[in-house]
C-alpha cells in the first residue's frame, strides 16, 4: 500500500495530467452538448500542455536566465542542473496558439450549427437531419 | 538558387497565402492567379528537389543557417522526394480546375477559400518536407485547421460533419504530442535523426514503448484506419468538392507517409518489426479496414459517400503493406501512396465535375451522364480501372507489389483482403457505369437536359481531369522506373 502511495507521490505530475486527460475525453464521448464537447477537447489539449511543461521541471533549479551573463566578469562555469529546462515551455507556447486556433474554429462551427438547427443538443440534432 | 528549394516548398505558399488575403480586399479576381503562380513555384520546387536528391543523395537544409539538433531541419531523402512532387502537383492541378466550381458557389468567398488551400498546402508540404518531430506537430494542425474550414464550406450537414473531424482530428494531433513529448523524455531531442541515433540503447525502456504506440494510434486517428475512420465518410461527402478533390486524395496519404516517417526515420524497421513483433495484429487490422471499408461502400447509393469508403479501404492496403515488415510490402505501401493519390484525386475531380453540371451525386442524378459528359466519363473510367487494378494503370502495380509483399509474408489473410476489395470494386464501379450509361436522362430537374446532347463541364475542368487520366496511365507505364530509381533507395538496406 505504502509502495502504491509512494509511486503515486513521486510521479504526481503524470497522474494529475492523466486523470485531466481523461475528464476531457469523457466529455468529449459522453456530453451531448456540443460546447461542452468542445470545453471537453480543451481539457484534453490543456492537460497535454501541463505534461509538458512539468517535465522541463528540475528540483531546486530557477528560471533560465544566466546571471552575470555579461560585462567583463562573464567568465564563470553555467550548471545545467541550477536552470530548468526551457525547451518544454517554448514548445508549449506554440501549442497553446494551436488548441487558441482550434477552439476558435470549434466554436464557429458550433454557430452554424446553432443557425442551422436551432439547437446545440447532439440528439436534437441527429433527430431533425433524420426527418429530413 | 536551388539549394534554397526545400524553403520554397514552404515558405511561398505561406506567404502568398498572406498575398492573397489582401488582395483579396482589392479585387477578387487577382486570387486566382497569385494562387497558381505560388502552386507553381512549390511544383517546380518539389520536383527540383526529387532530380537533386537522385543526384546527390539525402539532403539536410538547415533553417536560418541553425544546425540541428539545436536547429529545426528540412530533411529531404528518397521517401519524401517522391511524396512532395505527388503532393504539390496534385494540389495544382486541381487548383486549376476548381476555379469554375469557386466561381459557381461561394463567388463572394474566393478571397478567403484560396488563402485557406494555399495555407492547407503550406501545412502538407511542410509535413513531408520537415525533420523535426515537434515542427510536423505544428504542420499537422495548420493542415488540420485550414481543412475544417475548407470542408465546412459545404451543403448544411458539412458544418457538424466537420465538428465530428475536428473533435477526432485534435484527439489525434494531441496524441502524437504526447508521443513526442515521451520520446523528448528519454532522449532529450526533437530531431528525427537524432533521436534514431540515440534511441537503439533504450529500445527495452517502456517509455519508448509508449511513445511509439501512443504516436502510431494518434497517426491512425488522422488517417482514418478503420476503427478509427467514423469521421471521414461524412465530413468528406458533405464538403463541397472544390474542397473534398484537394483533401481526399492528399491528406490520408501524407499521414500514412509520417507513419512511414516514424517507422523508417525514428524508430526504425529494428526495433518496430523485430522488437515489438506485433506486425501480424496490425496487418489482420488492416485486412479488416479493408474488408470492412468495401463493404460499406457497396451498401452506399450516392457516388462521393462510395468514394469516401473507398478512401478508407486503400488505407487498410497501406497500412497492411508497411506492417507486413518486408522489401516488398513497404514498396507497395510508397508506390500506393503516389497512386492512390492521384486515382483519388482524378475520381474526386470527376465528382466534382459532376456537381458542377448536375448539382448532386446520387446515383439517380447520374443517369445518362455518358452520353452527355463523355469527357468526365472516360476519366472516371480510368480511374476505376485504377482502382481495381486493371493494368497499365498505376492501381495494378502496387497491388501486385502488396500482393508478392503478403505471399513472401506468408500472410494469406492480407492477400485475400486485397483480392476481395478488387472484385468489390468491381461491382461498386460497374453498377455506375451502369446507372451512367443505360438509363436515360433524369427529368425531373425539368430543364435543358431534354435535349440529349453533349453538356460537358467547362474546358478548364475537364482539361485538368484528362491530365490526370494520363497520369494515371504514364505513372503505370513507368512504375518500373520509379521503384528503380526512387522506392528502392526510400527502404533502408536492413530490411530483407
Amino acid at each position: 500500500m505504502t509502495d502504491l502511495i509512494s509511486t503515486i507521490v513521486a510521479k504526481y505530475n503524470y497522474w494529475i495530467y492523466i486523470t485531466l486527460m481523461m475528464i476531457g475525453l469523457y466529455a468529449m464521448i459522453a456530453k451531448n452538448n456540443l460546447v461542452k464537447k468542445i470545453v471537453g477537447m480543451n481539457i484534453f489539449q490543456t492537460a497535454i500542455i501541463l505534461f509538458y511543461v512539468s517535465i522541463g521541471v528540475k528540483k531546486g533549479a530557477t528560471i533560465p536566465i544566466l546571471e552575470h551573463g555579461h560585462g567583463h566578469d562573464a567568465q564563470h562555469v553555467v550548471h545545467a542542473m541550477d536552470y530548468i529546462n526551457p525547451l518544454p515551455h517554448v514548445l508549449m507556447l506554440t501549442a497553446i496558439v494551436v488548441g487558441v486556433a482550434t477552439l476558435g474554429v470549434a466554436l464557429a462551427l458550433a454557430i452554424r450549427i446553432y443557425n442551422n438547427y436551432n439547437t446545440l443538443e447532439e440528439n436534437e440534432i441527429m433527430a431533425q437531419i433524420r426527418k429530413k | 538558387m536551388n539549394e534554397q528549394y526545400p524553403a520554397f516548398l514552404v515558405v511561398i505558399p505561406l506567404l502568398s497565402a498572406l498575398i492573397v488575403s489582401i488582395v483579396g480586399w482589392v479585387n477578387k479576381r487577382l486570387c486566382f492567379p497569385v494562387a497558381v503562380a505560388a502552386l507553381s513555384v512549390a511544383a517546380w520546387s518539389s520536383v527540383g528537389l526529387l532530380f537533386r536528391v537522385m543526384n546527390e543523395g539525402v539532403i539536410v537544409y538547415k533553417l536560418g543557417g541553425w544546425s540541428p539538433p539545436m536547429g529545426i531541419a528540412y530533411y529531404i531523402d528518397y521517401l519524401n522526394g517522391l511524396v512532395l512532387p505527388v503532393v504539390s502537383i496534385a494540389a495544382l492541378i486541381n487548383l486549376i480546375s476548381i476555379k469554375r466550381i469557386v466561381d459557381q458557389q461561394f463567388p463572394d468567398k474566393a478571397g478567403p477559400f484560396y488563402t485557406l488551400y494555399l495555407l492547407m498546402v503550406t501545412g502538407l508540404l511542410g509535413i513531408v518536407v520537415t525533420g523535426d518531430a515537434f515542427n510536423l506537430y505544428v504542420l499537422l494542425e495548420i493542415a488540420a485547421l485550414t481543412g475544417y474550414g475548407l470542408l465546412a464550406m459545404g451543403e448544411e450537414r458539412a458544418s457538424l460533419a466537420t465538428l465530428n473531424y475536428l473533435y477526432m482530428g485534435t484527439i489525434g494531433a494531441c496524441f502524437y504530442l504526447l508521443g513526442v513529448g515521451y520520446l523528448y523524455i528519454v532522449t532529450g531531442s526533437l530531431n528525427m535523426v537524432d533521436i534514431a541515433r540515440l534511441l537503439p540503447a533504450l529500445y527495452q525502456s517502456k517509455a519508448v514503448l509508449a511513445a511509439f504506440t501512443i504516436c502510431m494510434v494518434g497517426v491512425w486517428l488522422k488517417m482514418a484506419f478503420f476503427p478509427l475512420h467514423a469521421w471521414l465518410p461524412n465530413a468528406y461527402t458533405y464538403a463541397n468538392s472544390a474542397a473534398s478533390s484537394l483533401i481526399a486524395p492528399l491528406v490520408t496519404k501524407v499521414m500514412v507517409y509520417v507513419m512511414i516517417r516514424l517507422i523508417l526515420t525514428i524508430f526504425t524497421t529494428e526495433f518496430v518489426f523485430t522488437t515489438l513483433a506485433v506486425s501480424d495484429a496490425v496487418v489482420w487490422l488492416a485486412v479488416i479496414a479493408i474488408v470492412m471499408g468495401a463493404v460499406l461502400a457497396l451498401a452506399e447509393r450516392n457516388l462521393k459517400k462510395m468514394l469516401s469508403y473507398i478512401v478508407v479501404a486503400e488505407v487498410g492496403y497501406m497500412v497492411g503493406g508497411v506492417w507486413l515488415g518486408n522489401r516488398d510490402g513497404m514498396t507497395g505501401a510508397i508506390l500506393h501512396i503516389v497512386n492512390d493519390a492521384i486515382m483519388t484525386l482524378c475520381v474526386f475531380m470527376v465528382v466534382g465535375n459532376i456537381v458542377y453540371k448536375v448539382r448532386g451525386y446520387a446515383f439517380e442524378d447520374l443517369k445518362g451522364l455518358f452520353r452527355k459528359m463523355p469527357f468526365t466519363m472516360g476519366a472516371l473510367v480510368t480511374g476505376a480501372m485504377s482502382i481495381i487494378g486493371v493494368p497499365p494503370t498505376c492501381g495494378f502495380f502496387s497491388k501486385w507489389y502488396l500482393i508478392v509483399g503478403a505471399i513472401s509474408a506468408g500472410h494469406y489473410g492480407f492477400m485475400a483482403a486485397l483480392i476481395f476489395s478488387s472484385l468489390v470494386n468491381v461491382v461498386l464501379f460497374f453498377r455506375v457505369f451502369e446507372i451512367c450509361y443505360y438509363e436515360p436522362f433524369a427529368d425531373h430537374h425539368g430543364h435543358n437536359n431534354h435535349s440529349g446532347g453533349m453538356d460537358e463541364a467547362p474546358v478548364s475542368m475537364v482539361i485538368p481531369l484528362l491530365i490526370v487520366a494520363v497520369i494515371l496511365i504514364m505513372v503505370g507505364i513507368y512504375t518500373g522506373d520509379i521503384v528503380n530509381y526512387v522506392i528502392r533507395f526510400a527502404i533502408p538496406e536492413a530490411m530483407a
